[in-house]
């Protein structure tokens, strides 16, 4: 495969045809914020969490879904980018119920990091307070939509992974929201394998281990690339 | 008709609060009122969430309390599932109260409450209060405030962090005492047990001071309810019921915790946003019961440990049956903190403690559970309804000056009547039904589950209810 040349923070990089910025980043060395991508399934550019600067291109474009191209000149950080970062972040937090403090995952949730390392102090857009409930109905599993971001990793994971695919999107904008199946209570579903991989894929307190308590919600994500490397490349190792 | 005193703020008490003291044309007092003002809306919140969440949810109805609300919390989760915890983890969740009984009394008597007894009643403030303390006897200041550290320090080893530790989870807990942990508290033992001795010293000399003090600070006849273990000995985190009347003889007994609402019924003031328990069969206000350290040393025939059963003894003496003044609440908070270092000690010792089997597991096998246990206050109950799913349909709480809000009441009746004379609100009035109200050590954000504030004044209503005079106070 012809190989692409370009500079990232300024350093020279050569990057694989068809990579993604995302990808070529971690050569150079440079750590962009992500929340939708998750190793191991495609990229969806939903949470625009990984934007970046590119030289001649006056928008800011997704680093996990745009791919290099020769004599590309991308910046991953700037006071622009930070901005708009947590101004992202921010939105998140105020469209849906998140106290961090009685949180399933505190402590080790994406967004929460996320929002520390951006300094995110407080949340300068109205809270929406939407009224969303919690699907306990499955016998290991809880879903708690108040803590969805809607990042659909569950769902690629559900359809791509596991190969089930019982998680679905439905509705739109502020509306939108994961269902199980054609939206029955996730208990009922007859596709659900219960593997589990999508609380293993969930950055947020929006899945959890049923009666998971304060931040007692630990993921292993190392269990899903395992499964992609094995698969792919028929390689069985562990991550560590 | 009558006048309306009303004093406000009641300092060094958690949260806020309002007394009225009714008196008559006669210019004698009536009656008396401490309002809770604050707004209730914890139990609302809950709903809808999962129930294993309350214990790390709860503890934050109250920044004082928040170790009682996490094992009464737990403890109903453990009813939900209908299971036997693991006995390493109920000796666990036992010891962290055990901390918490004494890091809670360790405040109450050295920082809020000896200030008024040692510096006396009209040192001004703002030297009435544990700085003062510091200036006139270090020693002892400073011996308390360790004493509340260890609490906290045994809370910590177990839960992690001093405030909110959501360790306790239905089924069990979720980390053991360490070996570490176990020989920090070891070395603490000496110093909790003389310190305690010292404030029994203090003690005595107060009670040799202060007799009329203990004749008219909530000295009346009442209830006492808390929990007993089967032979009728000292309980804080398991047991059953036992209420007993002034005479000291048992009228309720083994009433199993779960069906807490065969005895207790719940009264809601329009004055006050605090609901108040009665005990049923007598009806409201005739089945006002107190509950806390005085209470359960009525209920308890033995404490179950050799020098905090000697204290018992003296204790009993003080009282024809019951004991009834709640001056003595301050006397019964030093004998559970002997108790209390007497079962830490025992627990040391034990292996068991160090266990890793620590949690069980179950889905919803009931969908109501209770929880009880004995918060340092007092009788907490964390009353939980949920779907077939284990999602919160209905919260009910009961805490501790809930269930003294009438006995507080009274005392400050009591007091009043010994010192309002006509129209005057007289200096010494105030610091006392103070003091008085501070024996039940009340902790207002917890009993009304959120806080809010009102504006803090001292009135005088007159008989037609206008205001003939205000003085602010703080
Ligand atoms: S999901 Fe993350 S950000 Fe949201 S409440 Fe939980 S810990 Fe906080
Ligand atoms: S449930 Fe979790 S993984 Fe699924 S969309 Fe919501 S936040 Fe993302
Ligand atoms: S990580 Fe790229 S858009 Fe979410």
């Amino acid at each position: 495969m012809a190989a692409k040349t370009l500079t990232i923070d300024g350093k020279p990089i050569s990057a694989e045809e068809g990579a993604t910025i995302l990808q070529a980043s971690e050569e150079a060395g440079a750590k962009i914020p992500t929340l939708c991508h998750l190793d191991g399934v495609y990229d969806v550019g939903a949470c625009r969490l990984c934007l970046v600067e590119v030289t001649g291109v006056p928008k800011l474009l997704p680093a996990c879904t745009t791919t290099v191209a020769e004599g590309m000149d991308v910046k991953t950080d700037s006071e622009r980018l930070r901005r708009y970062r947590r101004m992202i972040l921010e939105l998140l937090f105020a469209e849906r119920n998140h106290v961090c403090a009685v949180c399933v995952s505190n402590g080790h949730c994406e967004l929460q990091t996320l929002a520390y390392n951006h300094g995110m102090d407080h949340v300068r857009y109205d809270y929406l307070f939407p009224k969303w409930g919690v699907d306990n109905t499955h016998p290991l599993f809880g879903m708690d939509h108040n803590r969805c971001i809607l990042c659909t990793r569950c769902v690629r994971v559900c359809w791509h992974i596991e190969g089930a695919g019982t998680k679905n999107v439905s509705g739109r904008g502020a509306q939108a929201r994961i269902i199980t199946d054609l939206n029955i209570p996730w208990g009922e579903s007859d596709s659900c394998t219960r593997c589990g991989k999508c609380v293993q894929a969930c950055p947020t307190g929006a899945l959890s281990h049923k009666g998971s308590t304060v931040g007692e919600m630990e993921r292993d994500r190392g269990k899903l690339e395992f499964i992609v490397l094995a698969r792919e490349k028929k390689q069985w190792v562990t991550a560590d | 008709m009558s006048k309306r005193i009303v004093i406000d703020p009641v300092t060094r008490i958690e949260g806020h609060a309002k007394i009225s003291i009714f008196v008559d044309d006669a210019g004698n007092v009536a009656d008396a009122e401490f309002h809770v003002v604050e707004f209730r809306g914890f139990e609302k919140f809950c709903e809808g969430r999962p129930f294993g969440e309350m214990p790390g949810i709860t503890p934050r109805i109250c920044g004082i309390c928040p170790v009682s609300h996490l094992l009464a919390s737990a403890k109903a989760g453990d009813a939900i599932m209908a299971v036997d915890i693991p006995p390493a983890a109920d000796k666990l969740r036992r010891l962290m109260n055990l901390g918490q009984i004494v890091q809670s009394h360790a405040l109450s008597f050295f920082h809020l409450s000896a200030p008024d007894f040692l510096l006396g009643w009209d040192t001004p403030q703002p030297r009435r209060n544990v700085f003062g303390l510091i200036g006139s006897n270090k020693e002892l200041a400073r011996a308390g405030i360790r004493l509340r550290q260890f609490g906290q320090e045994i809370i910590e080893i177990l839960g992690g962090k001093k405030i909110h530790p959501a360790w306790a989870v239905p089924g069990g807990v979720r980390a053991p005492l360490t070996k570490d942990g176990r020989e920090r508290i070891r070395q603490w033992m000496p110093e909790a047990f003389a310190t305690t001795q010292a404030a029994f010293d203090v003690w005595n000399k107060t009670m040799e001071t202060h007799r009329r003090e203990l004749q008219i600070f909530g000295n009346f006849p009442s209830l006492f309810m808390g929990l007993v273990s089967e032979d009728g000995t000292w309980e804080h985190h398991g047991g059953r019921l036992r209420f007993t009347d002034s005479s000291g003889s048992i009228i309720a007994d083994q009433v199993d915790p779960q069906k807490y609402f065969e005895v207790i019924g719940e009264s809601v003031q329009s004055s006050s946003y605090l609901k108040s328990p009665y005990y049923l069969p007598l009806g409201f206000p005739d089945g006002i019961y107190r509950v806390g350290p005085l209470a359960r040393l009525n209920v308890a025939e033995q404490m179950g440990v050799p020098r905090a059963d000697a204290e018992l003894k003296k204790f009993t003496k003080l009282g024809r049956g019951a004991v009834t003044s709640s001056f003595l609440y301050h006397y019964a908070r030093l004998i559970e903190i002997l108790a209390a270092l007497e079962y830490i000690e025992l627990y040391l010792d034990d292996d068991e403690l160090l266990s890793d089997y620590l949690r069980a597991d179950a889905g919803i096998n009931s969908l109501r559970g209770v929880g009880a246990s004995e918060a340092p206050r007092g009788t907490l109950f964390h009353d939980y309804t949920v779907d077939r799913n284990g999602l919160l349909q209905k919260v009910n709480l009961i805490v501790a000056t809930g269930q003294n809000n009438l006995a507080m009441n009274r005392t400050v009746a009591q007091i009043a009547r010994h010192y309002v004379k006509g129209d005057e609100i007289p200096e010494p009035l105030l610091n006392r039904v103070e003091h008085g109200i501070r024996c039940y050590d009340p902790c207002l954000s917890c009993s009304t589950h959120a806080a809010g504030q009102m504006p803090m004044c001292v009135r005088l209503i007159a008989p037609d209810g206008t205001v003939i005079r205000e003085v602010t106070r703080g």
